[in-house]
């Protein structure tokens, strides 16, 4: 296996983007990523999306962003693993460059997701959970990380405020992100009070409907070196999946998916918990970032609230989570979230993070889930 | 609006609790499988769920999804039946504020919505509390 690396970044600010159809804001933020890495060509590309068919009508969008990016005839891939989509593109970007098939590959997720109303955009995010046994009786995405949440709380004793302090944490570090979709603070009233969505998860406790892209060109290591880029390698990938629907698990408060996922990642890296200064997890809900937290064995399980409530996943905490501001304030185009998160931790490690610096990060890891936890990819990248 | 056959698939397991149970590790399958996933058996025997059980998690529902518009406020909870399998549906006849762990409840046959405008009117089981 050829070792990869990452040579080229993109984004654009996230939010609703009216005026923007998907193709505009998926070309903008690819072209971005293509002239960061100051290539010519790609040999391949990976689009992460889920909905695309219920949000804007449109399926067979691989072929139709080739295109319009100007890149017909390279092979183009979508992938759907529900909100892990945008990370699994990495991923298969990554096996597509280490094996030797591709030299350049453009990965990227996009969702456009403002041109629907909310309760068909909650019909829409439903469909990752199991439309038989769990949509049918009218659950809901908040509603099953809220089942998450109440037996986290019932189990571990974690508390309505620690749920809380991850939103306030998240949006104070997204305050400082001018690409976030929603870049103020917040506080633990404003959060404990805000407009109830599914108890007790409230507005603030759930990540926003985002309009947005994210894009990332990867190349062998070998290659980049010859283009003078800082090397920002990826070592370690992993991939799981778990029963879609929550009843199914054994333990509805661990992400099983995830733990594997990063058992994977941790082993190709061969690095440990500890080793890793920067993490970027899938906070699509309050509860998501501590579950995470314990699956990927940042902390042990149960102990996520208080490690978050103690500061200690700031970013200058002695495990900072989700610096970007996460998905909670920097918004969610649920696809293209995963590749965000490289977007950010490649932006971490090159020192390029301004106000919202982790000092010294050298060693990097992206978590991103789909649906309530069924499919997990986990990244680990590191600074030459 | 998909045709009804997707319904009336489901009916033995949404009006009848239908499960099965693979003899060879104990363990039954709401809904039914083709293959069991402990140990691999594909000789998977009919059996019922347990129509009494307890709540192990439960939320409150107040932006519902399309097929639920007029319904919000409910409750949804996961239960766990007294044969051990997770079951998730809604929770009624019961206030809000009386929803807790590890309270009792039974399976009852009720409509859960309609499909609008010449749809099909859509039934299932729903939880009530068990006293």
């Amino acid at each position: 296996m050829r070792d990869v690396a990452v040579i080229g970044i993109g984004m654009t600010k996230w939010g609703e983007l009216w005026e923007k159809s998907l193709r505009d804001i998926y070309v903008e933020t690819a072209l971005l990523a293509i002239d960061d890495a100051g290539v010519d060509h790609i040999d391949s590309m990976y689009v992460g999306s889920m909905s695309s068919g219920i949000f804007v009508g449109q399926e067979h969008i691989a072929s139709l962003l080739a295109d319009y990016l100007g890149c017909a005839p390279v092979p183009s891939t979508r992938v759907e693993t529900a909100c892990a989509s945008g990370g699994l593109a990495l991923r298969l970007g990554f096996m597509e460059v280490a094996s030797g098939m591709s030299d350049i590959v453009l990965v990227s997720g996009v969702e456009k997701m403002t041109d629907v109303g909310g309760d068909k955009a909650t019909y829409a995010l439903g469909t990752a959970a199991d439309q038989e046994y769990e949509c049918y009786h009218g659950i809901t995405f908040p509603g099953l990380y809220a089942l998450m949440a109440v037996a986290h709380m019932n189990k571990y004793g974690t508390t309505r405020e620690q749920l809380a302090e991850v939103a306030v944490k998240n949006h104070r570090n997204g305050s400082k992100n001018p690409l976030a979709q929603f870049p103020f603070e917040v506080t633990v009233e404003d959060v404990i009070n805000s407009v109830k969505i599914a108890d007790p998860l409230r507005i603030l406790d759930c990540s926003p409907i985002t309009d947005g892209a994210a894009a990332a060109i990867i190349c062998p290591v070998e290659m980049a070196k010859k283009l003078n880029k800082p090397v920002v390698k990826v070592i370690g990938s992993g991939h799981a999946t778990d029963a879609i629907a929550i009843s199914q698990r054994k333990d509805m408060t661990w992400l099983e998916a995830t733990y594997r996922a990063g058992k994977s990642a941790y082993e190709m890296a061969q690095k440990k918990p500890k080793d890793i200064d920067v993490f970027e997890v899938h906070d699509c809900f309050t509860i998501a970032e501590l579950c995470v937290m314990e699956a990927l064995g940042i902390v042990e399980k149960g102990k996520s609230g208080e490690a978050v409530e103690k500061g200690r996943t700031a970013i200058d905490g002695d495990m900072p989570v989700n610096p970007s501001g996460g998905l909670k304030s920097k918004g969610h185009p649920v696809r293209a979230t995963g590749i965000a998160q490289a977007v950010e931790i490649v932006k971490q490690l090159s020192g390029e993070s301004e106000e919202r610096q982790v000092k010294g990060a050298r060693i990097g890891l992206t978590q991103n889930m789909g649906g309530s936890g069924a499919s997990t990819v986990v990244h680990i990248f590191e600074k030459e | 609006m998909s045709t009804p056959s997707r319904y009336w698939r489901e009916v033995p397991q949404r009006y009848r609790l239908e499960a099965n149970k693979c003899e060879k590790c104990n363990k039954k399958f709401f809904p039914p499988r083709l293959i069991c996933p402990e140990c691999g058996n594909r000789e998977l025997v009919k059996t019922k769920i347990a129509e009494k059980g307890k709540i192990i998690s439960h939320t409150i529902i107040r932006v519902p999804p399309s097929q639920y518009k007029d319904q919000a406020p409910y409750a949804v909870g996961v239960v766990e039946m007294d044969d051990g399998v997770n079951v998730m549906g809604q929770i009624v006849d019961c206030d809000f504020e009386d929803l807790e762990v590890g309270m009792r409840v039974k399976i009852e046959f009720r409509k859960l919505f309609s499909q609008g405008h010449s749809g099909i009117l859509c039934y299932g089981y729903k939880f009530v509390p068990d006293s």
